[in-house]
C-alpha cells in the first residue's frame, strides 16, 4: 500500500479523475431472459439449460416480460424515460462462453434513457451523477479452467442483465463507490436482484481517465474490470489513477487498454489493448418483433414503487438520526427493515440504530447471521433495551444477551430470569465481589489510594467480572470509592 | 394412368379409412421407390425403411381399435434443416454431419401429433444456401423428371421425393424462394406461407426474417391438408402469428370442384416486369398462356407494374446473407457438431468453420459480415430494409384491387447440374420471380403450368398475408382446368380397389 501513497498525493494535486461506470445487474426473475429455464446459482454445471440458452441449432428466443417490468421499475426508480416502442439488437462476437455467437441486447433503442445518481461529492456536497441509458440484455456462460483446460458451464448463459451506463461525472474513486453502492441499494429495494458483487450478480466496469486540474477535454481513458466488491472497486480505481499520474508525471502516454483488477495484488494489470471500437455488427434480432410497452405497463410499476434508498434516509434523518447513520440503515434492504420492524414495535429510533449499526453490525462482519436472518426479533429487541433502559439488565449483560439471541435466538425475559442476568440488587452481593477483587489487586487499590484514578477502571471491569456483567458500573465505582473511603 | 394412380393424399384418407390401403403397404411402397429410384436421385439423406414399416403398422394397429385421425400413417418426407430427434439433422453441411438434435422442430412435432409419419430427412443446398441442391455436402440431388438437371433448391430433395413418388407430402423450407422453385423444376406443388404461419421452431436459420416452412405436394388440396397441420400459433417462435388457421383443405376442395367458376370475378395481378428481360420467353409464353385461360374462365387480368422488382434480388441478398452470417456464428466447434482442434479456442473456430463449412456458404457468411460492418451498414444493409419495405408496398398496392399476382415461379426450367456452377450471380437470379414475396412475408403458391422442351414450367400466385386459403382455392381450380400428370408412387398393387380419391 506505501507504493501508492505518493502517486495519490500527486493525482490530489495536479490531477482530477474523470471516472464513468458500466454496472450490470442480473436481475432474480424467475426464468431466463429467453426461455424458460431457472435463473440459478451454483447449480451443478449446465444443469440449468435447454436448446434456447445453449443456441442449439433452430432454437428460437422468446423474451421474458418480467425482465421487462424489472427494468421499467429501476428506470423510474432513476428519474428515467422508459421507452414505449424498442427493440432487441444482436451483438455478434465470438467467445467459447456465448452460445450463438452473438449477444441478444439493445442497441440504440434502451429501454431506460436519461436518469440520474446523487452522491456524496468528494470536496463536500452532493453530485448528480447522470445514468445515460440501461438497457436489457443476455448474460453469458462461465469458463471454468482447469489445468490446461477450460470447460464451459452455460447455467448463467440467457440470464437477464440491465446494463446501467453512467455519463462521466464522476471525480474520485469515493464517488463511484457511493454511485454503486446507491445503485445496488436501489436495486435491492426494487427487488429485481439479488445484488451480490462476490457472486457476480452485480458487476462494475469502469472506463477511467485523468486530467489536469481545470482542464474540460478528456484524457486517454482505461477500461477496469474485475472488481468484485465496493471495497475493491474504490482501490481499484485509487490504483489505476496513480498508476496513470505516475506516467503522465513521467512524460509518458497513457495506452487505451482494458486492465484487470488484481485483488491479492492491489494493482490493475493489462489484459488487451483496444485499437479503436470493436466492431459488434450489431443489428435488429429478426427473431424478436419490437418491444412494445402496453399502455399501463410503465403506471402499473410506478404506482407499484417501494420506498427507495434516498427517501428512507431523508425519512432516517427525519426521525432525529445522523446522517451517515441513516445512510448505513437504508444502504442495506436487510437492516433498514428490521429497523422500521423495531421502530414500529415501540423502540426509540437512535438506540435502535446504536445496536443495529453497532452491536449487530459486528456480529454480521465477524461471521454471524445478519439481524434481518437472526434469531432476535425487532420486537425482542425492543423489549431487550427497554429492560436496559428500566435497569432490569446491565449493558455488559445486554450486549452478552443480544449476542446469544442473535445466533441462537429465545425470548428476552425468558433468558434474563433463567440465566440470572437481572442486576443485582442485594448489597451484600455486591460488597462480597468488591472484597475478592479488591484483595487480588493489591497494586490497583495501592495505585487508586495514590490518586492514579486510571487504575480504577481494572478494578470496576473485575468486579463486573465477578458479577458477570449484571451491575451498572457507575454504581460499581461508588461503591469501591466508598469503600476504599475515596468518596 | 389408372384410377388407383391418380388418388392423392387427400383420397388416401379415405382408401385408409375405407380399408383398402394400409398404412403398412405406403410404407413398403414408400421404400421400394426410394429403394429402385434414390440411387440416381438422392432426394434422402436419411431413409429408414425398417423404422417407417413398424411406425406403419402402429398406425394400422390405431385405425383397427378405431382411433385414427385422417391422416394416420401416411409417410411424409422432412427437409434436413428441421430438427428431429429420431434422425441426424445435417442442414446438408460437414459441419453438422451426425449431429442428433435433443428435441423436435414444432412443424415435426405437429406432423407427429397428427399421425404422420416422418419417412426420412431430404438433401438440400447446405443451410438452405441455394438454388440447385448441388451445394450440399453429401452430393447433389438430381431432378427425377430428367436426372441430368438439377431439381432446383434449396429444398430439392423433399420436391424431387414427390416428384420421384417416393413420398406424396414433405416439407421444406423457403427464404428466397426454396419452395417454390424447387416445386416449379420438378412439377409438384410448392406452398410458401405467410411470414408467421409455421411456426420457425427447429427450423435451423438460415435467414430468419425470411425463412418459412412450406409444403411439397402432388397435388393442391396435398398443399392445403398439410399446411392446416403445421400452421398456426407456438409459444416458442415470437415471429409466429396468432392468426387463426383456416380451412385451407376445404377451401382447396372448394376450388378443386369449382374448376373454372373458381375464377368467374377474380382480378389476376399480371407484372409485366414478370415476363420481361430475363425471363426465359417461352416460360413467359406458357405462363401466360395458362393466364389467358384463367381469363376465359371469368378472371380479369390486369397488368401491374413492380417497379421494387429491379432491386428486390439485391436487397433479399444482402438482408439474407447478414442475417446468415449471424444466425452461423454458433457453429463454432464448442458445443457440438464438428471440432478441429486448433492451439487456441479462436483457433478452433476458425479450423472447425473452414473445415466445415461449404464454399457457398463461406461466400455467404463473408457477403453478411461485409453488409453489417461499421462503416457499411447504412450503405449496405440499412438500404436493403429500405429497399425492402418499397417492395412490400409494391404487392400491397398491387394487390390493392387484385385478388393475386400471377407471374412464372421461375424464369426458366430445371437447368443441367453444374450449369451455373462458376457463376454465382447466375445462379443467384434464379430467385429473382421468387424473393419479392419472401421480402414482403406475402404468401405464395407454385403450382405446374405446362412444359416447355418436355420440362415443367410453374406458375406462381402471390396473396395478401394470410390469404392461403384464397390461393389453395384457385390453385386447385387450375389443377381442375389442367390436370398435370402424378408421380407414380408404386401403389398400383395395393391400392387397384380404391376408386378415384379427391378427383
Amino acid at each position: 500500500m506505501s507504493t501508492q501513497i505518493a502517486p495519490v498525493a500527486l493525482l490530489a494535486d495536479r490531477f482530477e479523475y474523470v471516472i464513468g461506470l458500466e454496472v450490470h445487474i442480473e436481475l432474480s426473475t424467475r426464468t431466463k431472459m429467453f426461455c424458460a429455464c431457472p435463473v440459478t446459482f451454483g447449480a451443478p454445471p449446465n444443469t440449468a439449460v435447454c436448446p434456447v440458452c445453449l443456441g442449439l441449432p433452430g432454437a428460437l428466443p422468446r423474451p421474458n416480460s418480467e425482465a421487462v417490468r424489472f427494468a421499467i421499475r429501476l428506470g423510474l426508480a432513476l428519474g428515467a424515460q422508459i421507452r414505449s416502442r424498442g427493440k432487441f439488437d444482436r451483438k455478434n462476437y465470438f467467445y467459447p462462453d456465448l452460445p450463438k455467437g452473438y449477444q441478444i441486447s439493445q442497441y440504440d433503442q434502451p429501454i431506460v434513457e436519461g436518469g440520474h445518481i446523487d452522491v456524496p461529492a468528494a470536496g463536500g456536497g452532493v453530485r448528480r451523477v447522470r445514468v445515460e441509458r440501461a438497457h436489457l440484455e443476455e448474460d453469458a456462460g462461465k469458463l471454468l479452467h482447469g489445468e490446461g483446460e477450460a470447460r464451459v458451464d452455460l447455467n448463467r448463459a440467457g440470464v437477464p442483465l440491465v446494463e446501467v451506463v453512467s455519463a462521466p461525472d464522476l471525480r474520485s474513486p469515493s464517488e463511484a463507490r457511493a454511485y454503486v453502492a446507491e445503485l445496488r441499494a436501489i436495486a435491492e429495494a426494487l427487488g429485481i436482484s439479488d445484488v451480490r458483487m462476490e457472486e457476480g450478480s452485480l458487476r462494475v466496469d469502469a472506463n477511467v481517465s485523468i486530467r489536469p486540474a481545470g482542464e474540460t477535454a478528456y484524457g486517454q481513458r482505461v477500461e477496469v474490470k474485475n472488481m468484485n466488491s465496493l471495497r475493491s472497486l474504490e482501490r481499484a480505481l485509487v490504483h489505476e489513477g496513480a498508476r496513470q499520474a505516475a506516467l503522465v508525471g513521467a512524460g509518458e502516454r497513457v495506452r487505451g487498454e482494458t486492465r484487470g483488477w488484481d485483488e491479492a495484488r492491489g494493482v490493475t494489470y493489462a489484459m488487451r489493448l483496444k485499437e479503436g471500437e470493436d466492431d459488434y455488427r450489431y443489428f435488429p434480432d429478426p427473431d424478436l418483433p419490437p418491444l412494445v410497452l402496453a399502455d399501463d405497463a410503465v403506471e402499473n410499476e410506478r404506482n407499484a414503487l417501494p420506498e427507495l434508498p434516498a427517501q428512507r434516509r431523508s425519512r432516517y434523518e427525519g426521525l432525529g438520526l445522523r446522517a451517515d447513520d441513516s445512510a448505513l440503515l437504508a444502504g442495506r434492504l436487510g437492516s433498514a427493515r428490521y429497523f422500521d420492524a423495531a421502530l414500529a414495535a415501540g423502540g426509540d429510533p437512535r438506540d435502535l440504530a446504536t445496536w443495529v449499526l453497532g452491536e449487530g453490525s459486528r456480529i454480521e462482519n465477524e461471521g454471524g447471521p445478519s439481524l434481518a436472518a437472526g434469531g432476535l426479533s425487532p420486537a425482542q429487541l425492543v423489549r431487550l433495551l427497554a429492560r436496559l433502559r428500566e435497569g432490569a439488565i446491565a449493558r455488559t449483560a445486554a450486549k452478552g444477551l443480544f449476542e446469544s439471541l442473535v445466533r441462537d435466538g429465545g425470548d428476552v425475559d425468558q433468558r434474563i430470569a433463567a440465566e440470572g442476568l437481572a442486576v443485582v440488587t442485594d448489597p451484600g452481593a455486591l460488597n462480597d465481589a468488591i472484597e475478592r477483587v479488591l484483595a487480588q489487586n493489591a497494586k490497583a487499590v495501592a495505585d487508586v489510594q495514590g490518586g492514579k484514578d486510571k487504575a480504577m477502571g481494572a478494578l470496576v471491569g473485575g468486579v463486573m467480572r465477578e458479577l458477570r456483567g449484571r451491575a451498572r458500573a457507575p454504581e460499581v465505582e461508588a461503591a469501591i470509592r466508598a469503600r476504599l473511603g475515596l468518596a | 394412368m389408372s384410377a388407383a394412380e391418380r388418388i392423392d393424399a387427400v383420397g388416401l384418407s379415405r382408401a385408409l379409412a375405407a380399408g383398402t390401403v394400409r398404412s403398412a403397404d405406403l410404407a413398403r411402397a414408400a421404400a421400394q421407390r426410394v429403394g429402385t429410384r434414390d440411387g440416381e436421385v438422392h432426394a434422402f439423406l436419411a431413409f429408414d425403411g425398417g423404422r417407417l414399416e413398424a411406425l406403419a403398422e402402429g398406425a394400422d394397429r390405431t385405425r383397427a381399435a378405431g382411433q385414427a385421425r385422417p391422416y394416420e400413417g401416411v409417410p411424409v418426407a422432412v427437409k434436413d434443416n428441421l430438427t428431429t430427434t429420431a434422425f441426424a439433422t445435417t442442414c446438408g453441411s460437414r459441419i453438422l454431419e451426425d449431429y442428433r438434435p435433443p428435441y423436435d422442430a414444432t412443424a415435426v412435432r405437429r406432423l407427429e401429433a397428427a399421425g404422420l409419419l416422418v419417412a426420412g430427412k431430404t438433401n438440400l443446398d447446405e443451410f438452405a444456401m441455394g438454388s440447385s441442391t448441388e451445394h450440399s455436402a453429401y452430393g447433389p440431388t438430381r431432378n427425377p423428371v430428367d436426372p441430368t438437371r438439377v431439381p432446383g433448391g434449396s429444398s430439392g430433395g423433399s420436391a424431387a421425393a414427390v416428384a420421384a413418388g417416393m413420398v406424396a407430402w414433405a416439407l421444406g423450407s423457403d427464404t428466397g424462394g426454396s419452395v417454390r422453385q424447387p416445386a416449379a423444376y420438378c412439377g409438384v406443388v410448392g406452398l410458401k406461407p405467410t411470414y408467421g404461419r409455421v411456426s420457425r421452431y427447429g427450423l435451423v436459420a438460415f435467414a430468419s426474417s425470411l425463412d418459412q416452412v412450406g409444403t411439397l405436394t402432388r397435388t393442391v388440396p396435398e398443399a392445403g391438408a398439410l399446411l392446416g397441420i403445421v400452421a398456426g400459433h407456438d409459444p416458442h417462435d415470437a415471429t409466429c402469428a396468432a392468426e387463426p388457421v383456416d380451412d385451407y383443405l376445404g377451401a382447396a376442395q372448394a376450388g378443386l370442384a369449382e374448376g373454372e367458376a373458381a375464377f368467374a370475378g377474380r382480378t389476376l395481378a399480371i407484372p409485366r416486369e414478370a415476363f420481361g428481360p430475363g425471363v426465359d420467353p417461352a416460360v413467359a409464353a406458357e405462363v401466360e398462356a395458362c393466364a389467358r385461360r384463367m381469363e376465359r374462365a371469368g378472371a380479369r387480368l390486369r397488368e401491374v407494374s413492380i417497379p421494387s422488382l429491379s432491386v428486390a434480388l439485391s436487397a433479399y441478398y444482402l438482408v439474407a446473407t447478414a442475417e446468415a452470417s449471424s444466425n452461423l456464428a454458433r457453429f463454432d466447434g464448442i458445443r457440438y457438431g464438428l471440432r478441429e482442434p486448433g492451439a487456441s479456442v479462436l483457433d478452433t473456430h476458425r479450423r472447425s468453420r473452414e473445415a466445415g463449412f461449404g464454399e457457398e456458404v463461406k461466400r455467404r457468411i463473408l457477403l453478411g459480415t461485409y453488409a453489417l460492418s461499421a462503416g457499411y451498414y447504412d450503405a449496405y444493409y440499412v438500404r436493403a430494409q429500405k429497399a425492402r419495405t418499397r417492395v412490400r408496398d409494391d404487392l400491397f398496392a398491387a394487390l390493392a384491387d387484385a385478388d393475386a399476382l400471377l407471374t412464372p415461379t421461375a424464369p426458366d426450367v430445371a437447368f443441367p447440374l453444374g450449369a451455373h456452377s462458376a457463376d454465382p450471380l447466375a445462379m443467384y437470379a434464379v430467385d429473382i420471380l421468387t424473393v419479392p414475396a419472401s421480402l414482403a412475408g406475402f404468401p405464395a403458391l407454385s403450382v405446374p403450368a405446362g412444359r416447355v422442351t418436355g420440362l415443367p414450367v410453374g406458375l406462381q400466385l402471390i396473396g395478401r398475408p394470410f390469404a392461403e386459403a384464397l390461393l389453395l382455392r384457385l390453385g386447385a381450380a387450375w389443377e381442375a382446368m389442367a390436370p398435370w400428370p402424378l408421380p407414380d408412387m408404386g401403389l398400383a398393387d395395393a391400392a387397384t380397389a380404391v376408386e378415384g380419391g379427391s378427383r
